[in-house]
């Protein structure tokens, strides 16, 4: 810190310098913000202007720059000096381009300019550079759990790009569902009849592998650590207990079907009534001779019922498409057709959904003379030897019935994904009420399972949040891989309804993010969204008060709790958002280049006019995602905004901590504008839940404005999303007007 | 010679005293002008028409048509087969496909066609005269000959179904093809927007079904009105008839004042290119187009 | 013919389809429907009353075995060609065609409703083209109005008087036809022929008796 040696650069490319008065600026920034070093360049982001940056590095000893050009999110490459702290005030996105070109308006314009000036100075004073911490584990073998056709892919797709594997199946044999199926829908051309299973092949190749090492029978006891130094106890039923270093860990848990015995109205539990799964077992027993139900018949007319059960609108049943269930059905009625075509095949559906090359298998089907009917079953009874079908035939709109010989139900999968652990968890967190009734009445109908799958030693619970009907969560949007623990990965129909030929891209995508986070993990930085970033939280630990806000709140599970309750960093489990910090009454978490004081000080370094200037002040903190990109993309267009606003990026809505708010109404600023993402069941937020509980926490800044006699709308919640380019200036606009109507804050001047 | 020679197929609504005769008189005057000569097949038969069907069945239908190809290819040689009827064209066409991918359907069709004394080798491209005019010429071709361009004019270029479904023209949309509009224009009229320009005028039907058939075409008529159409053009003899000549019955049951004329586009081109009304066939419309008769004449 | 007539169709299995995929033209695209309802909605005749089912709804009833209403039905007569359910089809089923040929099925059968005019008018217009070759438009006219007997065509006739008059007048309509003028192709004898020797291929090629 000793030799910290700071310099400011001062752009006048892009109009900046015509726009700009450069002299003030380099004033300000020398006067004010108080840099050792402070230049101006014509065309800064030119090889020119960045050797001359790196001259400044390599031979005048410049630890800390402030770049006083355009957005931080623009030439990232030519200004990337990865051994010097570096701020960037942005005067072209952030000013130029968003205000007029006249005479009324170049004073504010300039100090807009100025105030941005200021703020990258101050910032980059309260910045280290992150140094990155190689000592969070080097581990690169990755555990796959779950032998299906997901994890299988998963499995060998890692050995083939180097990787050792650590499969684990609970189970006595690999395969899993796909093993089960007389054959399978086609995954390649023509996509016209059903195709080998494939597990055979994927065995062997398994077997054959010397990277995979296979454990059968197995489950796992207990995971702890983080990615690159996971500690995994495997449990061998009837065998030793073997314990694994685990690099990375792609969960591809599958799934089960739904229990036909809960649709009895459908025929589920009668005689000659059989789910998909049992119809394959009558498949490969006959082994394309005549398919036979148990008491021996031979099946002449055969009826399928898609969504049994399922897309059910009363809560009672799956409220979701399976998505496989109806190109399984076609598969299955061509088992029938194939071995003897007179036989009676007919299919009700209500929307036949065969997506991609499902719909040559579709046509395929009705080729060989499946007959389609769209219609509603609403009872399945005993026949004489056989069954009638009650349904309503929704194109000829009518009840009626037909008779089969079988019937087969379209029961739908439940994902395979462990314990609930907000379920589990709700009661005791300290939760509002509001939210815990929420919570249940969102359950999905499937048990509420208590045998966990990955047994995670980790402080928010044993297994993978879940998302909607006990799907694991991951972010549907951008990354949908990623779940909420990192190095963890859902792969298959535990994450999504999905069919085999999905499952096999789904596992790979996953095996190379696993194998990505291992090598991340080794390096010390991030994963995504903030890839490759070495900055990391630490916590002043003499200053908590091990009030477990942070640990509770880590939207990833990062932090646990040692013996004396204070938060215990996993390091390569932290995604960066910086949750903890916003949480944290007593600021004492914080990184190298993102703290409480760099923002702090930013919001102090902007000049408050007084309140006869008519000008007022307003304070943006606005997501680094979402909002500010918005605002950059505003700019571009050309779209114009206020000149009082003063735009701070943060990592999330979820890091910023009160203590900015209070800060800035008490120094003056007229309104704060909170500019996060969407959260709750369509979440847009990167961190996941880092919005929401942001939202949550800044909720409670209406009692501080009370306690400083404050109108509530001094402070503005808004959900921004990336596309709201031009629907956000206008927001600014209006509230900025709002302001002038409510008056300046009693609060200038001291 | 002729720049382009083509067999011939006017169909029977074109011959002498027939409903469509006067499409026949325009399209002699027009394919003179732009040196087109069209050769009529020898001892040519009627095609069936769509309506045939239920009593005609499959094979005779094709027989039909196919003793026209068998005739045209026997004495035009070479020629491509010109039809001025869309219903001729399209089952014309319709056969043509169907005998060329159904061996077996040829295969009949060959022992029917020996009773007559006659047989196919290889069937003629089959095309309707505004093929003929936009792809063999173009446009700018038809252009040239214009010499009295239809300025002030404004026309709803009414396509109707089988000059355009499903076969197309130029391979244009269906749902709005545009060569009509094109034409209008290259002899200088204004085709005004129509959207009922490829609205079924109910075709047979009008004889079996009229109360229907004219309920849609009230609405082909009203849309010309609305649009500023003064006259409405088609390609389609059936078309013509039905939209031309049921408005008097159409003006009681609706309380309607419809009276408007409705040509060929061959009676517009005749008159674009300096013919006089007789020889565009303009004495042939009931309902008379009587801008059209002055401007010829002047 | 009468074989087929006595069959019975049972509720959604393949016997009913089976008959229409060997009788009617183009039968064997009926299973391919996928029930998007384009055609329905793309059939002039939606807009008006007596339409009881549009294509869609044929090609379900069919696949349901409602033979005795599919081959009742008015539906297939009101086809007018115009070709816009075809063309739009997103399956590329020929309906057009198929309507044509269920309805044709129908009508060897025996089953088609009484009285259908545009069967009698289809009847009407190939008996009146195929007698000499070429179409007689006023004898056509005059099969449709006396279809219903004498005093029905009068009326028809009186009903339709200016229609004709007008085409008279622009010598669109020549009378003289109606007194046995009128086109006709030079080898009749030939043409007759070749369609007799079509009918007899197309009966035994759908094991029907020759009409």
């Amino acid at each position: 810190m000793a030799d910290m040696k700071t310099a400011a650069y001062i752009c006048k490319g892009c109009e900046l310098g015509n726009r700009l008065d450069a002299k003030a600026l380099i004033q300000v920034a020398t006067k004010e913000g108080k840099m050792n070093l402070v230049r101006e360049h014509d065309f800064l982001c030119s090889t020119e202007g960045v050797a001359l940056i790196k001259n400044d590095i390599d031979n005048e000893g410049v630890t800390h720059i402030a770049i006083c050009a355009c957005s931080r999110r623009a030439k990232t490459e030519a200004f990337n000096f990865p051994t010097v702290a570096v701020s960037r005030a942005n005067l072209r996105e952030g000013v130029i381009w968003v205000r007029p070109d006249t005479d009324e308006a170049r004073e504010t314009t300039q100090e807009m300019a100025e105030d941005y000036v200021r703020m990258a100075c101050a910032e980059v004073k309260a910045m280290t550079v992150p140094s990155g911490n190689p000592n969070t584990g080097g581990v690169k073998t990755l555990m796959v759990v779950g032998g299906g056709i997901s994890g299988m892919t998963a499995a060998l797709e890692a050995s083939r790009a180097g990787y050792k594997v650590v499969l684990v199946e609970k189970s006595g044999a690999l395969g899993g569902w796909a093993a089960k199926l007389y054959k399978r829908i086609p995954t390649r051309e023509p996509f016209k009849a059903p195709e080998d299973n494939g597990v055979a092949d994927l065995i062997a190749q398994i077997e054959a592998d010397a990277n995979i090492k296979v454990y059968l029978n197995a489950t796992i006891a207990k995971t702890s650590g983080a990615p690159g130094r996971f500690k995994v106890e495997i449990v061998v039923e009837s065998g030793p207990q073997a314990t694994e270093d685990i690099g990375a860990i792609v969960q591809a848990t599958g799934f089960e079907l739904y229990d036909m015995n809960k649709l009895p109205h459908l025929g589920g539990g009668q005689a000659n009534v059989v789910d998909q799964a049992g119809l394959e077992a009558l498949a490969r027993a006959a082994n394309g001779g005549p398919i036979k139900r148990a008491d021996g018949k031979e099946v002449k007319s055969v009826v399928f019922v898609q969504c049994a059960g399922q897309r059910d609108a009363t809560g009672e049943h799956l409220q979701y498409c399976s998505g496989y269930c109806c190109n399984a059905s076609i598969k299955q009625a061509m088992y029938f057709k194939d071995s003897n075509p007179d036989i009676d095949t007919l299919i009700l559906y209500t929307d036949l959904r065969t997506p991609g090359n499902g719909e040559d298998f579709y046509r395929s089907a009705q080729n060989k003379g499946v007959i389609f009917s769209k219609g509603v079953v609403s009872q399945v009874v005993p026949n004489g030897n056989g069954l009638t079908v009650k349904f309503k035939d929704l194109i000829l709109d009518e009840e009626t019935e037909t008779e089969a010989d079988l019937v087969v139900l379209a029961t739908g999968a439940v994902p395979n994904s462990g314990v609930n652990i907000e379920a589990v968890a709700a009661p005791a967190a300290e939760e509002s009420e509001g939210e815990g009734e929420a919570a249940s009445a969102a359950l999905p109908v499937a048990e509420v399972k208590t045998i966990s799958i990955l047994n995670l030693d980790y402080r928010q619970g044993p297994d993978l949040p879940q998302f909607k009907h006990g799907f694991t969560d991951s972010h549907f949007i951008c990354f949908p891989y990623e779940t909420r623990r990192t190095g963890i990965y859902a792969a298959g129909p535990v994450r999504r309804p999905m069919d085999t030929a999905q499952a096999i891209e789904d596992a790979t995508g996953a095996a190379m993010k696993a194998i990505q986070a291992m090598e991340n993990a080794g390096l010390g930085r991030a994963a995504h969204p903030r890839a490759g970033d070495l900055s990391f939280p630490t916590a002043r630990l003499e200053g908590c008060t091990q009030c477990k806000r942070c640990t509770v709140e880590c939207p990833f599970g990062a932090i646990d709790e040692d013996e004396k309750r204070y938060p215990l960093f996993n390091e390569s489990r932290c995604r960066r958002c910086g949750t903890c910090m916003g949480a944290c009454p007593v600021r004492v978490i914080s990184f190298e280049n993102y703290s409480v004081n760099t923002v702090g000080a930013q919001i102090k370094a902007v000049d408050i006019p007084d309140e006869f200037s008519e000008k007022p002040r307003i304070l943006i903190l606005a997501c680094e995602n979402d909002a500010y990109p918005a605002l950059d993309m505003a700019a571009m267009n050309r779209y114009e905004y206020s000149a009082f606003v003063r735009a701070i990026p943060v990592r999330c809505l979820g890091s910023v901590n009160t203590i900015w708010i209070t800060d800035a109404l008490n120094s003056g600023y007229d309104g704060v504008m909170l500019m996060g993402c969407k959260h709750g069941e369509e979440y847009q937020c990167h961190f996941v839940k880092g919005s929401e509980l942001g939202r949550y926490r800044l909720s409670k800044v209406g009692d501080t404005l009370k306690s400083m006699n404050l109108e509530t709308e001094r402070v503005l919640d808004m959900e921004v999303a990336i596309t709201d380019i031009e629907t956000l200036p206008k927001r600014i606009n209006e509230y900025a007007a709002k302001i002038m109507e409510i008056g300046f804050s009693p609060f200038k001047g001291f | 010679m002729a720049r382009k020679e083509y067999a011939f197929y006017p169909g029977c609504s074109s011959q002498k005293g027939a409903s469509a005769s006067n499409y026949l008189t325009s399209v002699e005057s027009m394919c003179k002008t732009l040196d087109i000569k069209i050769t009529e097949i020898p001892d040519w038969n009627c095609c069936g028409a769509s309506i045939s069907y239920a009593e005609a069945g499959e094979l005779p239908r094709h027989v039909m048509n196919a003793r026209n190809f068998a005739l045209a290819e026997q004495h035009l040689p070479g020629q491509e087969i010109v039809a001025t009827c869309a219903a001729c064209w399209l089952g014309a066409r319709e056969s043509k496909e169907r005998l060329e991918h159904n061996s077996v359907l040829m295969a009949d069709t060959q022992e029917a066609l020996k009773e007559a004394g006659l047989s196919i080798k290889a069937i003629p491209e089959i095309k309707h005269m505004v093929e003929v005019l936009i792809e063999d010429l173009g446009y700018e071709e038809l252009a040239k000959p214009v010499k009295k361009p239809l300025a002030d004019m404004k026309f709803a270029g009414y396509v109707g179904c089988q000059t355009n479904r499903p076969f197309g023209i130029h391979g244009e949309s269906f749902e709005n093809p545009v060569y009509l509009d094109k034409l209008i224009e290259t002899v200088g009229g204004e085709a005004v927007p129509y959207d009922q320009k490829v609205t079924c005028c109910g075709g047979a039907l009008a004889f079996s079904e009229p109360d229907k058939a004219q309920a849609q075409i009230k609405d082909i008529i009203e849309s010309a009105y609305d649009n500023g159409a003064e006259m409405i053009v088609t390609p389609c003899p059936l078309c013509q008839a039905n939209v031309e000549v049921y408005q008097g019955q159409i003006n009681k049951k609706y309380g309607t004042k419809f009276n408007m004329p409705v040509l060929y586009y061959s009676q517009l081109m005749t008159i674009a290119y300096g013919g006089t009304a007789k020889e565009a066939g303009l004495d042939g419309n009931v309902i008379r187009a009587r801008k059209l008769e002055e401007f010829a004449s002047k | 013919m009468s074989d087929l007539n006595q069959q019975m169709a049972v509720r959604y299995k393949n016997n009913f389809l089976k008959e229409i995929e060997e009788q009617a033209e183009m039968g064997n695209w009926v299973k391919m429907c996928m029930q998007c309802g384009v055609c329905s909605g793309s059939c002039p005749t939606n807009f008006h009353p007596g339409w009881e089912h549009p294509p869609q709804e044929i090609f379900m009833m069919i696949r349901a075995g409602k033979r005795d209403e599919v081959l009742n039905s008015q539906s297939m007569w009101m086809c007018t060609s115009c070709y816009n359910c075809y063309v739009r089809c997103p399956r590329k089923l020929p309906i057009t065609h198929i309507m044509h040929g269920i309805a044709e099925y129908a009508y060897r059968l025996g089953r088609a409703p009484k009285m259908q005019p545009t069967l009698h008018l289809s009847k009407a217009f190939w008996n009146n083209c195929t007698k000499n070759g070429r179409v007689n438009e006023v004898k056509l006219t005059q099969s449709l109005y006396f279809k219903d007997g004498l005093m029905a065509g009068i009326k028809m006739g009186l009903a339709m008087k200016d229609v004709a008059l007008g085409l008279v007048k622009a010598k669109r309509l020549n009378i003289m036809e109606a007194l046995g003028g009128g086109h006709k192709c030079k080898d009749v004898n030939g043409i007759h022929k070749m369609l007799a020797k079509a009918r007899e291929l197309e009966a035994k090629r759908k094991g029907r008796q020759p009409a």
